[in-house]
């Protein structure tokens, strides 16, 4: 696309003149690298509740991010005014953090080559309201419709249509244009008078409306809210102390997330305060772990053209058959250590400095059949659900929550448990994986990862998988 | 469309624009209004290793919309307040009351109850525009400098940082209602990293007030941060085990979320809470008092008026054990038969949600030595990790870092452990309430003893 083509241009007249000296304003006082990130995102949800649409609302926000780096330093300013005198204002900020002679950009900007991971014609954001109040009434009716006890039902939908342009002092200039959409549900589930349960679901993706006229359909995500709801109804105490987990395929991923990703990106590590910093090319996980990240899947939540740098994603080995292979990086990382960069720099929004983020994270399928792996336990724990996580980078450990859990007992699911978490270190849970199923599944697209105050979505996935120990935070 | 020329309305007149606003909602069909226009300024210096990490200095502002078309809501915001952004906001929010349902209880406040607190409730201090760039990164510098100083096992850090905030925040509705308040933030924080052997431990410290004047000494703040990053290295994992708990304040605080989660009045109407329906009865131990003030001047949970306009105000949620209160905006006190507490809550996008003001534990007599000189075998937990705490059962599960308790001395590190329980039973059985209460964001608790949970370990 030429800049002339793009979105910024006709809708706010930006010319490659106005990067140029934008950019120049960037390098003003030397600096050894300067970005712009242009960003015009458009939003709408709908919320549902007690059978009834409670919510609906619009919104717009725009602006752009200036960058400079010098050295291992950054500086940024942003304006949610693009007219030229406050992004040069912006610019001239964020150029304080270098002190030498000024340096100019290099011209004229060029495009790399594009794809498209997410060719939505027309953003759900574009279109009418309608289908979409349909999607949340109609996951409100299935989930009452499963089962008497279901009492309470909330369901939101969400999506947004986000286009960027970012242009860099190494003459780089990319768009994108990136729907996210996403649908979500929650249920409640008492007998009588009693306790009540809840269940929750969702699904979504870099998608348009036609995702959930499939198999997604939201009676499916509904369902399964509802079921998880009635399941709790008799769940018992959950375990405590430590033994056999096996997790189930999909968002049970969140394991990798924890336990592995952070601790992997390239920032903790260059600072060496990862518990895995200096370790590549060592044996961090069991021989039968091969963890990626991959931001080059079609339509998936985690998945980016480019990332919030203006880099092209990437497939990345992570852990190869357990050895670690290397780090997620962004351009500072990879600017200082002289790593090849990944495609995982990532931010918030244009109020925000990008760095190295997951995108879709997984774990490759294994050799065992997943019946297997449940049948060669006599007390353990399944998990098939939870809720989220968090990790402590530095020591290793990580938790995530049990939201769906059954016991094993003598190679069978018995009973539903109580929510528990469940704790363990990186490195060590990674080593005690003792069976790796041949049911890889990606999670249903609802993923969204914390770090340092910014928010970005993201996916995860990972077969069925036997860890030989870990430590279960129930009561029993 | 060319671009847009500035914005209307210049700083002083945020007042006037929400006014604007809403005049031009009730124009296009609404039939009630409210608008929030937010407006805001951020620096941030952060060191690492004692040289200049990053600097990042911006303002933006935006405007949220909320409209009524009789029982019906639409909503819309916008961070372009230009003469183009404006109109759409107004078309978009009214456009959407077309598609949510009728609502009985929709709508803004009655009219008697809107109003603001008199008086300087002391929110802005506009003393840290007196500091340079220079000045700030200093702080940030001599905050992560003590830490790195205080032990050759301090050898690493993730950084120090100096940060202040500057808002204005401007709410309006139909009803008449239009007010205004500046505030002001600035913290320094320091998280170093502490490395003996194989074992690696990270921690942090800061300190947060309304201007620069009411910050502890970046020297005090880097040191406590290195005796918390020191304190954890050796951490072993414990057996599991049922033993007292004890929550020093920053995790403590983290129990009083917890029953502010339970108190809401969301979860309360949709009975998703385990404390739905106790209004009145005893659920917690008789030493446990829980106040949510809205009104008390410099603090982070105070303001002149919620987010519907409706004063802010002293409440009593848990008056020696028993439940007096829930939390509660228009909505969910119509949905509920009951009164507005003043605590709606929201951002520029949405309906008003639900908020706290400065919600805490009142102190009680011990000491938290003394608390502590009072278990033969316990844990004293000083970090939790996860999101275990299910609101609706109250079943309770989360990570923990702490020390163990033996012989009623804080005996050693533990780590990668999990403390379970259900919070009925937790506040039933809270033991102990220490006097060490103080202010360090909009919650607040001293430090509590539960009398037993499971610790689970090996």
């Amino acid at each position: 696309m030429e800049l002339s083509a793009s979105f910024f241009a006709a809708r706010f007249g930006i010319t490659e003149r106005d990067l140029e000296a934008y950019l120049g304003e960037a390098l003003s006082r030397g600096g050894d690298y300067a970005d712009l990130y242009f960003e015009y995102l458009s939003t709408s949800s709908i919320g549902l509740d007690e059978s009834i649409v409670k919510s609906a609302t619009r919104g717009v926000s725009l602006g752009v991010g200036v960058r400079v780096l010098s050295g291992e330093r950054t500086g940024y300013a942003y304006s949610d005014d693009l007219t030229p005198e406050k992004i040069r204002k912006a610019a001239r900020v964020a150029a304080h953090i270098a002190a030498g002679p000024a340096k100019t950009a290099k011209m004229p900007l060029h495009e790399g080559p594009k794809r498209n991971l997410y060719p939505v014609l027309t953003a759900p954001t574009e279109t009418g309201f309608a289908e979409r109040v349909e999607l949340v009434k109609r996951a409100d009716r299935a989930a009452r419709a499963y089962d008497p006890r279901v009492f309470q039902v909330s369901s939101s939908y969400a999506d947004n249509l986000r286009q960027v342009m970012v242009a860099t002092s190494d003459g780089a200039l990319s768009f994108d244009r990136q729907p996210l959409t996403r649908l979500n549900i929650s249920v409640l589930a008492r007998v009588g008078d009693g306790l009540p349960q809840r269940g929750h679901s969702g699904g979504g993706g870099r998608v348009g409306l036609e995702f959930f006229r499939g198999e997604q359909a939201p009676e499916q995500y509904a369902i399964n809210a509802a079921r998880q709801a009635v399941a709790q109804l008799d769940a018992v105490e959950a375990p405590a102390g430590e033994m056999t987990v096996v997790l189930g395929p999909g968002w049970p991923g969140i394991l990798l997330h924890e336990a592995v990703g952070h601790g992997l990106e390239a920032d903790f590590n260059r600072k060496g305060t990862s518990a895995f910093a200096g370790r590549v090319g060592q044996q961090v996980a069991s021989p039968l772990c091969t963890v990626v990240d991959d931001g080059t899947m079609r339509d998936r939540r985690g998945s980016l053209n480019v990332d919030d740098e203006g880099s092209p994603t990437q497939c990345n080995v992570l852990i190869e058959r357990g050895i670690l292979r290397g780090y997620l990086q962004d351009k500072l990382s990879s600017r200082i250590t002289g790593l090849p960069e990944t495609g995982n720099g990532r931010r918030e929004s244009y109020e925000h400095i990008p760095m190295p983020r997951m995108t879709n994270t997984f774990m490759l399928a294994g050799e065992s059949d997943p019946e297997d792996i449940i049948r060669s336990v006599t007390r353990g724990l399944y998990c098939s659900n939870f809720g989220g996580g968090q990790v402590d980078i530095t020591n290793g450990n990580f938790v995530f929550s049990a939201s769906e859990s059954y016991l094993i007992e003598d190679g069978h699911l018995t009973r539903p448990v109580r929510n528990a978490t469940l704790i363990g270190n990186g490195p060590e849970s990674m080593k005690n994986i003792s069976m790796v199923g041949n049911d890889l599944k990606l999670d249903e697209g609802i993923g969204v990862c914390g770090k340092e105050g910014q928010s970005v979505p993201v996916g995860v996935g990972i077969p069925t998988v036997r860890i030989d120990r870990m430590t279960v935070g129930g009561t029993a | 469309m060319s671009a847009p020329n500035g914005s209307t309305g210049s700083n002083g007149n945020l007042l006037d624009l929400a006014s604007g606003i809403i005049a031009k909602a009730l124009a296009a069909g609404a039939t009630g209004a409210e608008c929030v226009i937010s407006e805001g300024e951020e620096f941030s210096a952060n060191v690492r290793m004692r040289e200049l990490e990053s600097l990042k200095e911006s303002g933006s502002r935006g405007a949220g919309l909320r409209i009524l078309i009789g029982r019906n809501t639409g909503s819309a915001y916008t961070s372009d307040l230009s003469a183009e952004g404006l109109r759409r906001l107004v078309e978009s929010a009214v456009e959407l009351g077309s598609i949510t349902t009728e609502d009985p209880h929709a709508g803004l406040p009655e009219a008697s109850e809107l109003g603001s607190i008199q008086g300087d409730l002391k929110l802005f201090s506009g003393d840290t525009a007196g500091l340079s760039t220079e000045q700030k990164i200093e702080m940030a510098r001599a905050a992560e400098g003590a830490a790195l100083d205080a032990d050759p096992r301090i050898a690493n850090s993730e950084g120090g940082s100096f940060d202040t905030n500057l808002g204005r925040h401007v709410f309006a509705n139909s009803l008449g209602f239009a007010g205004e308040y500046r505030t002001s933030s600035c913290s320094i924080s320091v998280a170093p990293v502490a490395r003996e052997g194989d074992s690696m431990e990270r921690d942090y410290w800061f300190s947060l007030a309304r201007g620069a004047a009411g910050l502890e000494r970046p020297e005090d703040i880097g040191r406590k941060a290195a005796a918390r990053a020191l304190r954890r290295l050796g951490a072993v994992k414990i057996e599991t085990q049922r033993v007292p708990v004890v929550f020093e304040p920053r995790t403590a605080r983290s129990l009083i979320d917890s029953i502010f989660e339970a108190v809401h009045g969301e979860s309360i109407y949709r009975n998703a809470s385990f404390l739905a329906g106790k209004l009145g009865t005893k659920i917690a131990a008789e030493s446990l008092t829980v106040i949510d003030d809205g009104t008390l001047p410099g603090l982070f949970g105070t303001s002149p008026f919620d987010d519907e306009g409706v004063p802010t105000r002293r409440t009593t949620i848990i008056e020696k054990g028993v439940l007096k209160s829930y939390l509660l905006n228009t909505y969910t006190a119509r949905k509920l038969g009951m009164k507005t507490t003043g605590n709606a809550a929201r951002g520029i996008t949405g309906n008003a949600g639900i908020g706290h003001g400065n919600l805490y534990a009142e102190a009680g007599a011990s000491t938290p030595e003394r608390i502590i000189s009072s278990i033969s075998d316990g844990f004293y937990v000083t970090e939790l990790m996860g999101f275990g705490v299910n609101i609706v059962t109250g079943d309770y599960s989360r990570g923990a870092t702490g020390i163990w308790i033996r012989g009623g001395e804080l005996a050693f590190p533990v780590s990668e452990v999990t403390i379970a329980g259900n919070l009925n039973t937790m506040l039933m059985r809270i033991e102990a309430v220490g006097s060490d209460l103080e202010f360090r964001g909009s919650t607040a608790s001293p430090t509590l003893m539960i009398q037993e949970m499971t610790v689970s370990g090996t």
